[in-house]
């Protein structure tokens, strides 16, 4: 008889019932963790990111010497890592020269956010000669290289740090926009958006509330993918002496100036491209495994 | 062990397929079906049962063999009548490519949806022929080609080479479906599962695939397993029954004992909250709306005050106690200068050469309850839309208490948006996942400005307290509440609102019969307590004498039956209405 009650669905249900009901599944967060290789992905970025922080403060005072200061002559093995082609302290410019290629990442990818998924949000939601004119204008930063426009855009106006990250964000966004379009599109067909519009709630309002808490997942996704692009361009517009200017610490820029003595002298170009490796492979892994988690999402709403 | 198979071999004799103690449980332990037995006799159909979730489907698909991914086979057998020897097979102990074998050949299975499962790239002819060629039916191609042809008239199709090179987009949903059936029969199997195949189909269309379904296993002799939740199809088609609940047969038998002297309390439950043409029953606790008690005199437009009360006694309780008071202290605004509250005038939208909706006169009277009927592609949602102000580029007018309002609802003013409220067809759709029942509901109160955080809180607790949900249901999100809650949320998003004008477009169609009832029930209920008027769109005519006082048929744009409810359904007076009203399956 008690199998008959919780099953028939009366209005009132059974205390167990809703008790079932209101268990939670867990947050995206969480079932991306379950997964190992987030977990090793968060070990390997966990890493670099705190040698790139906490680097920059151990300097002098763990080496000697600060990244810039001439420690001795060109390509002699002094010191843990030896010294590079100015005879400067590998490991002490090594420490200071990743927090910057950090930030410039993270700033690129956030501003290619932003506008990525603004304009994607907006040609969805308005569609029309709007989402025409947004999107062509995509594909036109599209058809160009992101390096050719970057090379571009630092030979005209400089190589400043902003140039530098407002470049990089810029080539991002087109890429985010489709993303962010196509996914905005299944949500805005979605009723509750048109409720939203019943009751004259903000355009901006329909846009931020209703419909970008309901993409989340796959811009999470593509804010992971960016982010290692990010570093992978700022690293090369570097090491092409386009990004980071001498006498500053850079990853790329060290990989550049002591590849002359790759077979003397290695330390000065595998650190560095370890370290990009590393933290390239780690935020892979965590972008991947966030897609898992978002996907199953998707599956068992 | 021969004893065993002695025993089958009787018990089996007059089935073809046997399905005995079958249990199923998800990979994480939990039983979905608790040792069901079920048997299908030649050229009789067996309905199997059960609101959403009672393990129907999972049931169906064990037949072929098939488990969804997440399920797993946990005790029972199913046995089959071998086709061309004597005995019996357990398709569960057989191999998967034994059980490929006999899907399709044996026993096959037609989908809900067949705009889904037809593939949209190839022609139909060649889609049921691949079956053919798939199970080595017949020789040469030429006599593949003659069985389609065949299969074809057998499902009312017509057979000629130009209609076998249509693409599935050429075709209507029922002759879709119909070639949905033509594959399944096209090898003569023995046993077909039908899973839901009407579902989506208007009644004049599910009228004729349950004809052909009814005549292929009564000429053929083939035994069919129906699935459904609809209890009037099931009394048009099925011979035996099978109820359904959470994972249980509760009730079994011959179809005119279960549906007309149901044993099991859940059984007749579920019979109860069947809406009926006739008005006979009760869906819930109100009792339908029958042309011997009006709740509005037609001759004044006026609520009738002293049957409303009165209507809403026999459900007795203290539910109702508001709804005399109510009534009276309806009307906060005037109505027009004929006494309507809203009205429709020559509405008329066209996309392209495609004329939607072609001069729509339509007028509502405060405190009435009108229900606008139409087959899917009528156009009724889209009126409803433009009432609610959700769809701009009609032309014509749409008036509320004598003022003609602005077409899109950001020109309405922020109280004509107020007194006409929209409530969506499907709850899964129309509140946001990601914000909790009290940040959805309070969504239009927020858009007025008017109210303080804490008078906002005050009045949505208010509003879910009229749809029957406590305040427990505050801070819990759409995902963890059942369709019935969501769409109540729904509800009592429209109502904060105060509404004088309720939309209701389609409003129980994604829902189970018996929620379906409770919402019924709640907007009756609602409508009485606040003296609302209300606009009550839906597919299905069954639900007129629970729901309406007038009835406003919709074909192709226009409105082609318009009066008081039991009127419309006693003297139809367009060929239309009287052909709808023929082909509701009843019981």
């Amino acid at each position: 008889m008690s199998t008959l009650e919780s099953g028939a669905r009366s209005p009132e249900e059974t205390p167990e019932a809703v008790s079932k009901e209101i268990e939670t599944p867990p947050g995206l967060f969480r079932r991306m963790m379950k997964q190992k290789q987030a977990k090793i992905g968060m070990v390997l970025t966990g890493i670099i990111v705190l040698v790139a922080v906490v680097g920059p403060l151990l300097l002098p005072w763990a080496t000697g010497y600060t990244s810039t200061e001439f420690s001795g002559r060109p390509f002699q093995p002094d010191g843990w890592f030896g010294t590079d082609n100015l005879g400067r302290d590998i490991l002490s410019r090594f420490l200071d020269g990743g927090l910057r290629l950090l930030i410039y990442a993270a700033l690129a990818t956030a501003m290619g956010m932003v506008l990525g998924a603004a304009a994607g949000m907006i040609a969805a939601y308005q569609g029309g000669w709007l989402d025409s004119v947004i999107m062509r204008g995509n594909d036109v930063l599209l058809a160009l290289p992101q390096l050719v426009f970057a090379l571009l855009a630092i030979t005209v106006l400089g190589p400043q740090g902003w140039v530098l990250v407002t470049v990089i964000g810029i080539t991002h966004a087109p890429r985010i926009a489709r993303v962010t379009r196509s996914a905005a599109a299944g949500v805005i067909t979605e009723d509750f958006v048109r409720a939203a519009e019943m009751y004259a709630v903000p355009r901006w309002k329909i846009l931020g509330k209703d419909v970008l808490p309901n993409i989340t997942g796959p811009l999470m996704v593509e804010l992971g993918l960016r982010m290692t692009y990010s570093i992978a361009a700022i690293a090369s517009l570097s090491f092409l002496g386009l990004g980071l200017q001498p006498p500053t610490a850079g990853w790329g820029l060290m990989i550049n100036e002591n590849r002359i003595a790759l077979m003397l002298q290695p330390w000065g170009v595998i650190l560095p491209v370890a370290a990009i490796a590393v933290l390239t492979v780690g935020s892979n892994l965590i972008t991947d495994a966030l897609a898992r988690a978002s996907a199953n999402v998707e599956e068992t709403k | 062990m021969s004893i065993q198979a002695a025993e089958t071999t009787t018990t089996a004799a007059g089935y073809v397929l046997q399905a005995e103690n079958l249990a199923v449980a998800t990979l994480g332990g939990k039983e979905i079906l608790h040792g069901i037995s079920f048997a299908l006799t030649p050229g009789r159909v067996l309905a199997l049962v059960g609101e959403s979730g009672s393990g129907k489907t999972t049931a169906g698909l064990a037949c072929l063999g098939h488990f969804r991914t997440g399920l797993k086979h946990t005790g029972g057998t199913i046995e089959i009548k071998n086709k061309y020897e004597e005995g019996s097979t357990d398709v569960l102990s057989l191999p998967e490519t034994g059980r490929r074998g006999l899907r399709g050949g044996s026993i096959s299975y037609v989908p809900q949806d067949p705009a889904l499962s037809l593939n949209p790239a190839m022609r139909i002819g060649d889609q049921i022929l691949e079956v053919l060629r798939v199970h080595g039916y017949g020789k040469t191609d030429a006599e593949r080609r003659e069985r389609l042809a065949g299969v074809l008239t057998d499902v009312g199709l017509a057979n000629d080479t130009a209609y076998q090179r249509r693409w599935p987009h050429q075709l209507s949903g029922g002759q879709q479906q119909r070639v949905g059936i033509a594959m399944a029969f096209a090898c003569r199997p023995e046993v077909m599962v039908l899973d839901e195949p009407t579902t989506g189909l208007d009644v004049t269309t599910q009228a004729l695939v349950l004809q052909t379904i009814h005549g292929l296993a009564e000429k053929y002799h083939v035994a069919g397993l129906y699935i459904t939740h609809d209890l009037a199809v099931v009394a048009e088609i099925a011979d035996e029954v099978a109820v359904m609940l959470s994972g249980d047969v509760v009730e079994a038998g011959d179809v005119k004992q279960v549906l007309y002297k149901p044993q099991h309390r859940y059984t007749r439950k579920l019979l109860s909250a069947v809406p009926d043409l006739a008005g006979r029953r009760r869906i819930g606790d109100v009792t339908a709306i029958t042309g011997d008690m009006p709740v509005v005199d037609p001759e004044t437009g006026k609520a009738n005050s002293s049957v409303a009360p009165g209507l809403a006694a026999p459900s007795a309780g203290g539910k109702h106690t508001a709804a005399p008071a109510a009534t009276s202290a309806a009307a906060p605004e005037g109505t027009d200068a004929d006494g309507n509250l809203l009205s429709v005038k020559d509405l008329r939208l066209a996309y392209g050469s495609n004329q939607v909706l072609d001069g729509i006169d339509l007028a509502l009277t405060e405190g009435e309850s009108m229900m606008l009927l139409g087959e899917s592609g009528s156009g009724k949602t889209t009126l409803a839309r433009c009432i609610a102000g959700l769809n701009d580029t009609f032309h014509g007018s749409v008036s509320l208490a004598g003022t003609e309002l602005a077409h899109g609802t950001r020109d309405r003013t922020a109280s004509e948006r107020h007194r006409i409220q929209y409530v969506f067809q499907s709850p899964f759709s129309s509140l946001s996942p990601r914000r909790t029942v009290a940040e959805s509901v309070e969504v239009p109160l927020l858009m007025s400005g008017k109210y303080s955080k804490a008078q906002r809180r005050t009045m949505v607790t208010e509003g879910l307290d009229q749809v029957r949900l406590g305040a427990s249901y505050l801070d819990r999100r759409p995902g963890q509440l059942s369709g019935g809650e969501r769409q109540r949320v729904a509800i009592a998003r429209a109502l904060v609102n105060a509404p004088s004008v309720l939309v209701c477009d389609e409003v129980t169609s994604a829902l189970d019969v018996s929620v379906q009832a409770s919402i019924i029930d709640l907007l009756r209920t609602l409508q009485l307590d606040t003296g609302m008027a209300m606009l009550f769109v839906t597919h299905n005519i069954a639900l007129a004498r629970h729901i309406s006082q007038r009835l406003a048929v919709l074909q192709k744009g226009q409105i082609v039956d318009l009066g008081v409810t039991g009127d419309v359904l006693e003297n139809p007076q367009h060929s239309y209405t009287q052909q709808l009203l023929a082909n509701v399956p009843s019981m």
